[in-house]
């Protein structure tokens, strides 16, 4: 995956150029709004990654520019602007995801993967599987080793949005995002509850656990150790 | 003083005033005039009218008799007969005025009596009418202690219209000089304000015009001003207090471990639990922030229609299996509705943090089941939508509810809990920012938090309403129970 990384902040930005490459992914870095857009323009990049204050040209005119000119590169805004109303604005403009600062990496990292994932168009699967568990998104159903395992409707989205990123993290703010759309820090690790119950469900009688927490970022769904 | 806007105004006012008066006396004195002269000459049109008569009978002196008749010399009739020739035939004029021509209606003249003491001239009205013989007669009347009349009149009419100025000017620098004072007196109140002053209020006169109005308007900004700088001191003050702390721990651990020196799994631990402690900071540090973000005023971006019913059910089970696992069953009565224009996040947050709060100091779940039970409602009247949720944990004092919704206060002095006690102050922070409020009641035991958000309230930016302090709720919430 090649990223973007537009910030102004040189520290910040080696940081993140850094670490996308020790996690196996090319990244390029614009120092300024205008650089950054130039660079986007061409199209070969996965993600963005773009600071909402840029000196030249702010972050949030970079992405409307892009979008105008029909470059589709999902972005992800950066923000010490962490307002409930600067969300909606960073996502009108056109950012397909929004992260305040200071975030820990491994949660910039989840949701760029995420973000290039999503932009692979979508063939219309109607069903997921990881290694023996299978849920079919026409019925609703969910098997394990051909048994049934029957869901509440939330744990059934949970564990969906779990699949649809299989192989991947998925921090606990993204899946409060996705599944339960709620922005808010809901203080106690309530996630954690809910996926506790999920895998209760999904792995407690099986040898093989699919459902791993990766400690300090999230959970993952994948057939095989993390 | 010259350059204020009140004299101005004061002086421009009389100056108009005086104007207007100085026309309105001059038409008087003008129309008084001619009413009079018209009287006269009409006077003296009558007469001619009788000396035509004379002039006509068969006596030919009948005229002359006549005219000397009436030719006294007191009287203020004046008289002038001339023969065709133009000789004086009778009269008491000495001459025929220059001034009277054939023909005229009436003019002014002046003459010198025949008889009096003194040799001033005086003035007269007078016509010339030709007689039936080809005499000539001029029949006029003194009009001098008339015209002194008018003039003493026109003297008094300027005398009161220079006193009118006097006195114009004179209220227009008294006007001034009141409305200077009180201004004068609101400049000195902002000047000391701006020194540093802030408790110090314009002063108010207390009889309702429109300078108390904006006295008193002054007055409630600064209040409004105080009351968010007070605010802003909390939150440094909070800061220093509650995020000093943990950041000296966080030193202290950083520092012990780098003495350790028993290698890379100390060092290991140590930096994952910096990151978990640099967590918690961040997450109490963006609470604050959101609090201070949702005093300083209305956000507009982000308001949408809320299902507050569906909300609530959806937040609470979010909630459910951590109440669970608590031991604790969560009821929750509500349905679908009402809808009101809200911001969904901060609505949910608000419901998570007193759903959160409840689970933390309801009693675990050894106790009776009774009492291990936290519930949720959703109720609604015409004008009001009330969230609350009710548990029966210790509850907190009465004396204590109205600081239990300040920023930071955790009544648990141990603070065994976690969380960052901020939850019931952001509460009421939403609420307040949706024109609502919070109130805490004695749930007999436990504590029942009554979120009450107005439903009528078109949008929340659309009208300034004063804070509403935790004193008040706290004052109402009494009320009501």
């Amino acid at each position: 995956m090649r990223v973007l990384v537009i910030e102004d902040d040189r520290e910040t930005a080696q940081f993140l150029l850094k670490s996308l490459k020790e996690s196996g992914h090319a990244a390029d870095v614009a120092g300024d709004g205008e650089t950054g857009l130039e660079l986007a323009q061409n199209g070969q990049h996965d993600v963005l990654i773009v600071d909402r204050m840029l000196p030249k040209l702010d972050g949030l005119s970079v992405i409307k520019t892009l979008r105008a000119d029909g470059v589709r590169t999902p972005v992800l805004v950066l923000s010490a602007l962490g307002d409930v109303d600067d969300r909606v604005k960073g996502l009108r403009a056109g950012g397909d995801d929004y992260l305040t600062k200071p975030y820990a990496y491994s949660e910039l990292l989840a949701r760029i993967e995420a973000l290039a994932r999503r932009a692979v168009p979508e063939e219309q699967e109607t069903r997921y599987s990881v290694g023996d568990l299978v849920l079919d998104r026409l019925s609703h159903r969910v098997t394990r080793g051909g048994d049934a395992i029957p869901l509440q409707p939330r744990e059934y989205r949970l564990l969906e949005y779990l699949m649809k990123n299989a192989g991947q993290v998925v921090t606990r703010t993204m899946l409060l995002e996705h599944v339960w759309d709620y922005h808010f820090d809901p203080q106690t690790n309530v996630i954690d509850v809910h996926v506790s119950r999920l895998r209760a469900k999904i792995d407690k009688s099986f040898d093989k656990p699919l459902l791993h927490t990766v400690r300090g970022a999230g959970y993952m769904i994948r057939d095989g150790a993390v | 003083m010259a350059s204020t806007t009140a004299f101005r105004l004061a002086t421009g006012t009389a100056a108009i005033f005086l104007v207007i008066a100085g026309l309105l006396i001059g038409l008087v004195f003008w129309q008084t005039n001619r009413v009079l002269t018209d009287q006269v000459i009409t006077t003296l049109t009558a007469e001619a009218g009788s000396l035509r008569a004379e002039a006509q009978s068969e006596n030919s002196n009948a005229l002359i008799e006549a005219v000397t008749a009436r030719s006294r010399p007191e009287g203020p009739g004046l008289y002038y007969l001339a023969d065709p020739a133009g000789k004086k035939l009778a009269g008491n004029l000495s001459r025929s005025p220059p001034e009277i021509l054939a023909g005229q209606p009436g003019g002014v003249f002046r003459y010198r009596p025949a008889v009096t003491q003194t040799s001033r001239d005086r003035l007269g009205v007078a016509m010339s009418i030709p007689m039936p013989r080809g005499e000539r007669l001029i029949i006029g009347r003194d009009i001098e202690d008339q015209r002194a009349f008018a003039d003493g009149v026109k003297r008094l009419f300027i005398l009161s219209f220079c006193l009118l100025t006097l006195a114009g000017l004179a209220t227009a620098l008294l006007i001034s000089r009141l409305v200077l004072k009180r201004i004068e007196a609101i400049n000195v109140a902002s000047r000391q304000i701006m020194a540093g002053d802030f408790s110090r209020r314009v002063p108010l006169e207390g009889s309702g015009d429109e300078l108390d109005g904006l006295a008193q308007n002054l007055n409630a900004m600064l209040d409004r001003i105080e009351q968010l700088m007070a605010g802003l001191r909390e939150v440094s003050e909070n800061i220093a207090h509650d995020l000093k702390t943990p950041l000296n721990r966080l030193r202290n651990r950083v520092e012990a471990s780098l003495r350790d020196g028993s290698g890379e799994p100390t060092y290991r631990d140590a930096l994952e639990r910096t990151i978990e402690e640099a967590d918690e900071l961040i997450k109490t540090f963006n609470a604050l922030l959101l609090i201070a973000r949702l005093e300083a005023g209305p956000l507009d971006k982000s308001v949408e229609a809320v299902d507050c019913g569906a909300l609530v059910r959806d937040v609470a089970e979010l909630y459910a299996p951590v109440a669970e696992e608590a031991g604790l069953a969560l009821d929750i009565e509500a349905g679908s509705g009402p809808v009101i224009k809200a911001n969904r996040q901060l609505i949910g947050q608000a419901v998570a943090n007193l759903i959160d709060n409840a689970i933390k100091y309801a009693p675990a779940g050894s106790g009776s089941p009774s009492l291990a039970r936290i519930s949720v409602q959703v109720a609604s009247t015409p004008d009001t939508l009330e969230i609350s949720v009710a548990d029966h944990g210790p509850g907190i004092a009465a004396q204590n509810r109205e600081r239990a919704l300040k920023r930071f206060v955790r009544l648990d002095e141990s603070r065994t809990q976690p969380g960052t006690g901020l939850g019931l102050s952001l509460v009421a922070a939403v609420a307040r920012l949706h024109g609502g409020r919070v109130s805490l009641e004695d749930n007999q035991p436990g504590l029942r938090v009554r979120l009450e958000l107005p439903l009528r309230a078109a949008t929340p930016a659309a009208t300034w309403r004063p804070l509403e302090t935790p004193q008040n709720a706290a004052s109402s919430a009494q009320a009501k129970s």
